[in-house]
């Protein structure tokens, strides 16, 4: 029974992960649902390296559906880690937003950097949470806590029947 | 485990931890919700008290019709770039602009003129004294139908029949002869900053623009078309600042480029160059090619920071403020950055004092009256200091964006800051013209990206050259009548005013304007324009 490989604080350190980082994204999601005048424009056209591919995103055809999709994606996975539904997607999910939210301003030496809370060379919070996602995906707490636990098959009461 | 008849078939226990994630979804979408739709209320009720209406400036009209016909008279660097604008490039320019682009595909100076609308004009004729000069604008205008012809000098080509129109881009002491013969032979001018170098010069082609009525007239100060200048009026006209009893505008610069050191053409000598005709009414001296091609450094041919860049600051606040000829001038400065033998200043401060000038009061009457204009230049530092309009309610930073934000101590403002409903450290109006919203309260964000200068641009979204936009409200103007932004009046009191910082700096004192009489005030027996072009420093050391 898989529940059982972790102990009760580790299933329980894993569920606390996933819930930060589920709160983190939807409520980014939420702010940006609720404010219309909201656009990734200024962020993607002064991204600091695949300056072409961001600037491309940022066009005029294009900006509207990036910052739909944008909002739509941060939500998506944020409702997912939270209500614990289809974790491994929402991981993906957030993993493929904050890669790009990394690369278009990346904390690399002798790049310029937008305003920031602290003081960064190639990590940043953008990747120690992808790497965060990266653990919840390799270990998705679905079993203790979750709507998942709901529809599973492996349902710890019917392992010993 | 007990089991529980319900709909999975799981404890109660189990059924709870299931659903556990829904509170946690709720609570934070309300909490966001709420932060949002709070703070948008707040952003209402402030834009709803402010109640400025953010505008574009209205579009110009139709380029439909016959092609207007335009003479160049000087094609140096300022002449080239109005003829881009006008949509001619020379092929030396379309050349390096394709091998730029091939480099860096971020460089779209190519792909920008090419997608710039067709004003509908042909260059029909060019005056220039050099004649590499003209021999470019005859090779990369000339089309087989439409053959540019050279001319010796600007009353050949006005009396020519070939133009209906001049651009006059020639060293500043050239400016206000060439109008105004423009003008009187019915010919429309474009004409570059400063209007004229003397102050007789301002009257007489003031004379002449009122004695020849259907002549347009434009003065290139193509600030006049940035999008946000309409929205600045109206911030003003509401008395959102309050009594404005403080104005700074600056230039920074910190190249050899911006101080006028421009290159010597290799070709330049006294067989390409017609000298005399470029002296004209200057001091005569033998040839100098420093003197044809760095003209600016001198008062005999230019007019310094007074001349050169304070016009642009004060003809953009006069754009907004309208407050004219300051009732007096002091001036003071040197050459302190680029010693290299020119006798205009290159560090310059300027006052400009308005007595009776009012941008409106929130306190009792007759408290608050009057205001200074500060101009600050130095060309031997590029750090950029913004241009702020400082009243007593609130504090405008003018640019292609504006903010506005409200002093701790306003009179207007005070409830709402007392209150909490307004931080004086952050704005409280921001107008964006590449925004979808105006905003009331910004990020650091916002103000990071805005204050780099990528969110800014001109009309509909795109970023639009501004001396384009200025060119075709002038061309709009001959085609469907109209008055052009900066006509003769504004530049009659663009002139005078730089006329009176020049002068302040020169003789080393306060320089007076009588508005009854609309003169400059002289001392008994002095003559102000010899003192203004006369070839030297200062006339008085203090």
């Amino acid at each position: 029974m898989k529940t059982n490989l972790y102990s009760s604080g580790q299933n329980t350190s894993l569920v606390l992960l996933r819930i930060l980082i589920g709160w983190h994204f939807l409520y980014e999601g939420i702010i940006k649902v609720y404010n219309p005048a909201w656009t990734a424009k200024g962020y993607l056209l002064s991204a600091s390296i695949l300056k072409p591919f961001f600037n491309w995103l940022s066009g005029d055809s294009l900006i509207g559906i990036v910052d739909t999709l944008n909002i739509v994606g941060l939500l998506a996975v944020g409702a997912g880690l939270l209500l614990g539904l289809k974790i491994r997607w929402a991981c993906v999910g957030g993993i493929a937003l904050l890669a790009l939210y990394y690369l278009a301003h990346p904390p690399f030496g002798g790049l310029e950097q937008g305003p920031a809370e602290g003081s960064y060379w190639i990590v940043n919070k953008n990747l120690i949470e992808i790497g965060a996602l990266v653990v919840l995906y390799q270990f998705p707490s679905y079993y203790s806590f979750g709507i998942e636990k709901l529809f599973s098959r492996e349902k710890p009461e019917t392992v010993n029947g | 485990m007990k089991k529980e008849d319900n709909l999975f078939n799981l404890s109660r226990r189990d059924l709870l931890k299931g659903l556990a994630g829904v509170p946690f979804l709720g609570a934070v979408w309300y909490a966001g919700a709420k932060t949002t739709v709070d703070a948008k209320r707040e952003k209402k009720f402030l834009l709803e008290q402010l109640n400025i209406k953010a505008s574009p400036p209205p579009p110009t009209g139709s380029m439909e019709g016959k092609p207007i016909r335009l003479g160049i008279i000087g094609f140096g660097i300022r002449g080239e770039q109005l003829c881009r604008a006008l949509g001619f490039a020379t092929k030396q320019w379309l050349a390096d602009m394709k091998e730029s682009a091939e480099k860096n595909s971020n460089d779209t100076r190519l792909s920008e003129f090419l997608d710039q609308e067709n004003l509908n004009v042909k260059i029909t004729a060019v005056c220039d004294v050099f004649d590499v000069n003209a021999e470019r604008v005859i090779d990369s205008f000339s089309t087989p139908e439409n053959k540019v012809k050279r001319y010796a000098t600007h009353k050949e080509l006005l009396s020519s029949g070939e133009v209906d129109a001049v651009i006059i881009a020639t060293p500043d002491h050239w400016h206000a002869p060439m109008a105004t013969d423009a003008v009187n032979a019915g010919v429309h001018v474009y004409i570059e900053k400063p209007m004229t170098h003397t102050i007789t010069e301002t009257y007489v082609l003031r004379d002449a623009v009122k004695n020849n009525p259907k002549v347009v007239l434009q003065v290139g100060h193509q600030h006049r078309q940035t999008q946000s200048f309409l929205t600045a009026m109206d911030i003003i006209a509401k008395k959102t600042l309050g009594h404005v009893s403080l104005v700074t505008t600056n230039t920074n610069r910190n190249d050899d480029n911006g101080a006028w050191q421009y290159d010597i053409h290799e070709k330049a000598s006294p067989q390409t160059i017609n000298w005399d005709l470029f002296l004209g009414n200057a001091p005569k001296v033998e040839f100098n090619k420093e003197h044809f091609f760095r003209w600016r450094k001198w008062w005999a041919y230019g007019s310094g920071l007074s001349g050169d860049l304070l016009t642009h600051d004060y003809d953009r606040l006069n754009c907004i403020l309208k407050m004219g000829i300051p009732r007096s001038v002091m001036a003071s400065g040197g050459i302190y950055t680029h010693r290299d033998g020119r006798n205009v200043p290159d560090v310059l401060q300027v006052n400009m004092e308005y007595p009776d000038f009012s941008t409106g009061s929130s306190q009792e009457d007759g408290k608050e009256k009057g205001m200074t204009f500060v101009y600050s230049a130095t060309l031997g530092n590029q750090f950029d200091r913004p241009t702020y309009l400082m009243g007593h309610d609130a504090t405008m930073e003018l640019g292609n964006v504006i903010s506005i934000y409200a002093d701790a101590r306003s009179t207007r403002f005070a409830d709402m800051i007392k209150e909490g409903r307004i931080d004086p450290s952050v704005p409280i109006y921001q107008y964006n013209p590449l925004a979808n919203a105006t905003d009331a309260v910004t990020s650091a964000t916002a103000k990071y990206f805005a204050n780099k200068g990528l969110l800014w641009t001109y009309r509909d979204g795109k970023r639009v050259d501004s001396t384009f936009l200025h060119m075709r409200e002038w061309l709009s103007c001959i085609r469907n009548g109209g008055k052009p932004s900066c006509g003769i009046q504004e530049g009659f009191e663009e002139a005078i005013s730089a006329h009176m910082a020049g002068l302040s700096y020169k003789l080393g004192r306060r320089i007076e304007w009588d508005p009854q009489e609309e003169k400059v005030i002289a001392k008994p027996g002095e003559d102000l324009d010899a003192v203004l072009i006369a070839n030297e420093e200062k006339v008085v050391v203090v």
